[in-house]
């Protein structure tokens, strides 16, 4: 197989299969979670259920103030990097162009050298908490091998794509196709690891909401 | 309680998991933040306690049973089952060093509630019989005798003629049609009579009609503290019986935090069916009649007063302003502590952990939080809204050698109502 041809398979069925799996699996681990259903809560309300939901959706987010200088290395490099990788795959020009060929719409894109800071700020904090991962004895207790796997596959697609554009290592082909195949890994992953979270944190934030706001509690 | 096997466990375990347990599971990413919400991690520093980790039985039979990829693990033979030796690592960490307080539950990032997974994973430990010997001890009690601590009847009738003897008051007892139907823990009839003599006081300042029930005085709901929702659900009709028989338009639920989430938010989901009359803590109750002008107070306390928010009560019973309005009215000097209200700390006793005599120890150690806490605002005098919190307090203070009187909420107001009325 010719680097061109191997870039051909990483865009053309490798990309079809990891899409389907990513979109399927999805979809299969949202429905597991709602047929499960839930009982009618029959005490008498003293807030709104919807309210409280809608509310801690937002809310989680930020948290309170003792909590945070509490616990503030965890949510200062969990902000950096969520952010970072929702501005660089959002807002870096060839990721707009491929939105724009798949769903038809397009947006302003970010300064590339911006992207490119980013990107190197966002690989630092996710150093950062693989370290506290293992130093932190809550963490590393806590820590299974799907965490480190989970690790692997989101600063993949940061490494290569960050090698791609400064043309580091390989053929500019190549690079393209290794960083394509890595974002492939990670939509793979996706549906059978923790990363659901970026989808099911709504319904678990809703559900906490919803139990303490029939209460009358802002959670 | 009876015929517990490991397979009834996983079957209530399997019960247990609902969409929002399943979302919670999906959701975790283990960073780690609920062990700082835990007092029981914050004063010992052991990651065993991680609030998380005190679910992973539960967790794995989720996994295995409802999870795609868990399920396909479980048929190939990859997954490790629960075992009887698992739980008995785990009844401890269920048991002995959670009091369902539910702080962690405030904190999580992708917004588990953890005290409900723990109320839930209850059942499974309860129905496997890995439920500890105290809280046993005591469900029994509730069943058989009516009362966790074994107060009878005549205790509570021998009580009542004290109260009435002392202070000339009338003590209603099974009065058809009263307005209020009050609710008391065994806590307080065999601590802390003050409570009911306080009852006496506002009620006829206030001039409400209201009764006790001798077929059911007792608030407290062990069922739901062990786990098994049978007899929770048993103790709950007790009190659904008195009020129908009685005609009583609303329960009141005593200084108990545990009660209160018992009969107000448990009970009607225990039963099966709405109440048919409304269910009201004393705090609100007595913030009720202050709003109506029927509360009136002279005098104030002069010392430092701070007021802990019992869990139940407040982060997960929603009981916050009320108490701060009451206690206004008769402090001179009220001062919060920090992270007072639904972010309070736990006292360390609750859910069951103080009639757990294995945890004793563990419940004395974890109190150096609630130390940290009254040190921040030098408090002279601690009131509360809760006599298991209370005797746990007072017992905690002496460990600490502090020298702070621990004061019921409603006994603070009864000793300053106005005398004008009569």
């Amino acid at each position: 197989m010719s680097e061109t041809e191997f870039l051909l398979w990483v865009r053309g069925p490798a990309f079809q299969v990891a899409t389907i799996i990513f979109l399927l699996g999805v979809v299969v681990r949202i429905l597991e979670i709602l047929v499960l259903g839930r009982k009618p809560d029959l005490a008498e309300a003293r807030g709104s259920a919807v309210a409280g939901g809608l509310r801690a959706i937002i809310s989680r987010s930020f948290a309170e103030r003792a909590t945070l200088q509490r616990t503030a290395f965890t949510e200062v490099t969990g902000w950096i990097f969520h952010i970072g990788i929702f501005v660089i795959l959002l807002l870096f020009a060839p990721h707009i162009l491929l939105f724009e060929e798949v769903f038809g719409v397009s947006w302003p894109a970010l300064p590339t050298t911006v992207i490119d800071a980013t990107t190197i700020v966002t690989i630092i904090a996710l150093l950062a908490v693989l370290i506290h991962r293992i130093a932190n004895p809550v963490m590393r207790f806590l820590s299974r091998f799907q965490d480190y796997l989970v690790w692997l596959v989101t600063i993949l697609p940061l490494v290569t794509g960050y090698m791609a554009f400064h043309r580091i290592g390989l053929t500019p082909t190549m690079l393209i196709a290794v960083h394509i195949l890595s974002v492939e890994l990670l939509m793979v992953t996706f549906p059978f690891t923790k990363l659901m979270h970026a989808f099911t944190l709504f319904m678990s934030r809703y559900y906490d909401g919803a139990i303490a706001g029939y209460k009358g509690v802002n959670s | 309680m009876s015929g517990a096997s490991l397979e009834r466990g996983l079957h209530a375990f399997k019960e247990a998991i609902d969409a929002p347990v399943a979302s919670f599971f999906s959701s975790c990413v283990r960073c780690g933040l609920c062990a700082h919400a835990c007092l029981f991690y914050t004063e010992t520093g052991d990651p065993k306690y991680t609030p998380i980790h005190k679910l992973e039985p539960l967790r794995r039979v989720w996994q295995q049973e409802y999870s795609f990829w868990g399920r396909f693990a479980k048929a190939l033979g990859l997954s490790r089952p629960v075992s009887d030796d698992m739980l008995t690592e785990w009844e401890t960490l269920v048991y002995d060093s959670c009091t369902m307080c539910g702080r962690c539950s405030m904190v999580c990032p992708v917004g588990n509630d953890i005290a409900y997974m723990i109320r839930r994973m209850r059942e499974g430990m309860a129905a496997s019989g890995h439920a500890p010997q105290g809280l046993i001890g005591a469900t029994q009690r509730a069943v058989t005798i009516g009362s966790p601590m074994g107060v009878k009847l005549p205790a509570l009738q021998a009580q009542i003629r004290h109260i009435e003897q002392d202070t000339g008051l009338k003590i209603p007892m099974d009065v058809e049609g009263a307005d209020y139907l009050c609710l008391l823990s065994s806590m307080e009839i065999m601590n802390f009579p003050e409570y009911t003599e306080s009852l006496a006081k506002i009620f006829k300042h206030a001039g409400v009609s209201w009764t006790l029930s001798s077929e059911a005085f007792e608030a407290t709901n062990s069922g739901i503290q062990i786990g098994v929702s049978e007899i929770a659900a048993e103790l709950v009709q007790r009190i659904v019986d008195a009020a129908e028989k009685l005609k009583v338009k609303t329960v009141i639920s005593p200084e108990c935090g545990h009660a209160y989430m018992a009969i107000r938010w448990e009970g009607p989901n225990l039963i099966g069916k709405p109440f048919n009359f409304k269910v009201l803590h004393i705090l609100e109750v007595l913030d009720e009649l202050r709003e109506q002008g029927r509360l009136k107070t002279t005098g104030k306390e002069a010392q430092r007063l701070t007021y802990h928010d019992p869990c139940q009560i407040a982060r997960r019973g929603g009981v916050v302003q009320q108490p701060r309005n009451l206690l206004n009215m008769v402090a001179d000097d009220f001062v919060e502590m920090p992270e007072a209200g639904t972010m309070n700390w736990c006292c360390g006793a609750g859910g069951g952990v103080s009639s757990n005599e294995r945890a004793d120890e563990l419940r004395l150690k974890v109190f150096n939080r609630k130390k940290a806490q009254l040190d921040a605002v030098k408090a002279e005098g601690l009131v509360s809204a809760c006599s298991n919190c209370r005797i746990h307090l007072e017992e905690g203070l002496e460990e600490y050698h502090m020298d702070i009187p621990v004061l019921s909420l409603t006994e603070t107001i009864a000793e300053h109502l106005a005398e004008d009325k009569t």
